[in-house]
């Protein structure tokens, strides 16, 4: 790496006295920590990309490289786990980035104490996500740390994917008039979690969308490889926060249908009760896209016939304006501004 | 989803709006106060400005309490749960609302042990499975949420778990609606009465806003059309001359109130003599506090509070806000040392509060319009 001159001393933008809750929550205050303190002194070029994952080219070969950390609470919840998330959500950055989910490594931090079978339950479940993912586990490390230090376990993965040819995922490339489309139905994940808690007396019958989205990314591509621009799978903040990301990387407006938003009964109820609202509601197992007009019916087509994709929706659409926002529109002529979520959720009841 | 999805239907809401429009005198400005902060969460949530007519101003009322809780409540109880040996529980309302020294979430953060609940009931729960710690809960709401404190609070005395305490910031709706028609600088047509609070104290002791200040009163519920159904229902008065209390939430909230629900609330609080609101000043009977014969579970009776008085800052303009004689926009730190990242007044705060639903929902907006808006 070169030796920074007076010319290239990198600018630290982020003056916090501390880190909070908030920095880790994705949404506006991760952004400031990422942009003003990582980016500036550890990312070599000038202009980062700040994708899901890395774009690579070695020996003419196209890679995306991408690393994510699971620390979640419980461990286990209805339709999932930390170790199915873990595989998971790598698998599904790499997807988003446009590539073949091909090699995963894996870092444990274990908390002394943890039951064994706790933990063989944890293995097990990331080896069956693995093989559905079909991407392969090819080393990994293991620390442990004192009781009381790790909520049980966390869980880092690295993986590496080769680009799908004839992809090419940019917020730049995005136009107006472009079409925004979602996978499935949004909040499930965050919901079941908050419910798994066991804090509220609220019981619903919810599973976490937990899977990888691969499949679905693979058969879109087919279709309309040409004419997707953009993808992210909109984890922590929610949709929300992914299409402010968007709005505010390719200077455009977004509009979103709010009639076209597929909620599940059960999630919406939660929502409505607590405050929430959906959109703000991570996700583990859907994705958004940007696809150029001309492609979005076959885009859209591809998707639903594609096994899980089957509730897919044209979300909304790209327009000049509100440039760099987000606005959610009803049918009944109402409109609102929806902004990225600061801090973690948190219920409202008074 | 059953009494959401009929409150939402596109083709009433257009109907009930053309009746509006069909009302309003086009040659009048109306000024309808809602009181209840969660009528202004909905108005912005749902977009209803974009469907009414420019002469119908809806101003933002005092009824969102974390916005009227003055900061040196919360540094108050929060310096209570600096004991390692106490558990400080709130609801999630009050988590982001900062005291002198940083918000509860701070706090936490920083390693007191803060938690986040859903009800009094769980604090008291929580105050059970940890026998060895002392649970305060820091409560807060109008009349909608003390009740459910109330009957906590009795729970904990039959149960005599002796770890529990209540740190009581309960306020009530009627004497604030007082000081905004007592503000000089207030011009009121007439208001949109808060619906939760109505399922307790009911539609009777709006009365004298009818008879004596001569204002037209409609107890609304939370959906878009609820809230356009209730603008109908004031301006057929206003067209009419006349003023009554009037109750569109029939669904909810019966004219008597709810009878269990206030005799709770007389057992455990009684008035105090005076209570500081954020904004509007010390107002007379205008708080509870709990009875001496609860003493045991007041964290004010039982521990030393330290009675911090905080002035807010200079430039923030939250009182003319609360009592609508500005709006958010035009006070001097909206949107540059105030946001919903960084509040310096509460009203940034909860999504209820008007300046957080307007730079949520609005502001971004009210700028891309003052651009060419492309049709």
């Amino acid at each position: 790496m070169a030796v920074a001159t007076d010319s290239t001393i990198p600018k630290i933008r982020f003056r916090e006295p501390q880190i909070e809750m908030a920095h880790g929550a994705g949404g506006i205050a991760s952004r400031r920590l990422v942009e003003g303190l990582f980016a500036p002194l550890l990312f070599s070029s000038a202009h980062p990309s700040l994708n899901d994952a890395a774009a690579l080219e070695i020996g003419g070969v196209r890679l995306a490289m991408t690393t994510d950390s699971f620390v979640v609470k419980p461990l286990r919840f209805p339709g999932g786990s930390i170790g199915e998330l873990a595989i998971n959500g790598t698998v599904n950055d790499l997807a988003v980035s446009g590539a073949r989910p091909e090699a995963i490594v894996a870092s444990f931090v274990l908390e002394a104490g943890l039951p064994t079978e706790t933990l063989e339950a944890e293995v097990r479940a990331m080896s069956r996500a693995a093989q559905e993912a079909r991407v392969a586990i090819v080393g990994g490390d293991t620390k442990v740390v004192e009781h009381g230090k790790a909520d049980g376990m966390y869980i880092s993965t690295t993986g590496i994917g080769s680009c799908l040819p004839g992809l090419r995922v940019d917020a730049a490339t995005v136009r107006p008039g472009d079409k925004v489309l979602l996978s499935g139905p949004i909040g499930d994940h965050g919901i079941t979690i908050l419910l798994a808690r066991g804090d509220l007396d609220i019981e619903a019958d919810l599973r976490s969308d937990t899977r990888s989205v691969f499949p679905l990314i693979e058969a879109m591509t087919r279709e309309a490889g040409p004419g997707i621009r953009w993808m992210r799978d909109p984890t922590r903040g929610g949709v929300a926060t992914s299409l402010n990301e968007l709005a505010r990387d390719c200077s455009l407006g977004i509009h979103i249908f709010e009639d076209e938003i597929p909620v599940r009964d059960s999630v919406r109820g939660a929502c409505e009760l607590l405050g929430l609202d959906p959109l703000h509601i991570a996700n583990e197992g859907q994705f958004l896209a940007v696809v150029a007009a001309e492609y979005a019916d076959a885009a859209y087509n591809a998707l639903c016939q594609a096994a899980g994709g089957e509730e897919a929706v044209v979300l909304g659409e790209l327009h000049e304006q509100p440039a760099g926002s987000v606005l959610v529109t009803t049918r009944y002529g109402g409109s609102r501004i929806i902004d990225m979520l600061v801090g973690d959720p948190l219920p409202r009841i008074c | 989803m059953k009494f959401v999805d009929e409150f939402r239907d596109p083709e009433i809401i257009n109907k009930t709006a053309e009746e509006i429009r069909r009302l309003v005198d086009p040659g009048r400005h109306y000024r309808f106060m809602e009181v209840c902060g969660g009528h202004t969460h909905a108005i912005y949530r749902f977009g209803l400005k974009d469907v009414l007519p420019a002469n119908i101003e809806l101003i933002h009322g005092p009824g969102c309490p974390v916005c009227v809780l003055p900061m040196g409540r919360i540094d108050d109880g929060l310096t209570l749960a600096k004991n390692p040996d106490v558990v400080f529980t709130a609801f999630g309302d009050m988590m982001r609302v900062p005291g002198v020294q940083g918000s509860p979430l701070e706090h936490k953060a920083r390693g007191m042990d803060v938690r986040i609940v859903y009800s009094p009931a769980d604090a008291l729960k929580l105050a059970k499975a940890n026998p060895d710690k002392h649970v305060m809960f820091f409560a807060i709401g109008f009349e909608t949420t003390a009740p459910s404190t109330a009957l906590t609070l009795m729970r904990a005395r039959a149960e005599g778990v002796g770890n529990f305490s209540v740190f009581c910031n309960h306020v009530t709706i009627i004497p604030a609606i007082r000081a905004i028609l007592d503000s000089p600088d207030m011009r009121l047509d007439a208001f949109i009465g808060p619906g939760h609070v109505s399922t307790v104290i009911g539609c009777r002791p709006y009365a004298w806003i009818a008879a004596n200040e001569h204002k037209p009163i409609v107890v609304s519920g939370f959906e878009p059309l609820d809230m356009l159904q209730s603008i109908v229902m004031l301006l057929r008065q206003l067209r009419n001359g006349e003023a009554k209390v009037e109750n569109q939430y029939k669904r909810v909230v019966p004219w008597e109130g709810n009878r269990a629900a206030l005799q709770a609330m007389n057992e455990v609080f009684q008035l105090r003599p005076y209570f500081e609101w954020r904004g509007l000043g010390f107002i007379s009977q205008s708080a509870l506090r709990i009875r001496d014969s609860y003493a045991e579970f007041d964290a004010e009776q039982r521990f030393n509070v330290p009675g911090v008085r905080v002035t807010d800052p200079k430039a923030a303009q939250c009182g003319e806000v609360l009592k609508g004689v500005l709006k958010p926009a035009q006070c001097k730190l909206f949107g540059r040392e105030c946001t919903p990242e960084h509040p310096v007044g509460a009203l940034m705060v909860s999504s209820e509060g008007s300046c957080a639903a307007y730079y949520n929902y609005e502001h971004r907006k009210a700028m891309a319009n003052s651009l060419a808006w492309p049709a």
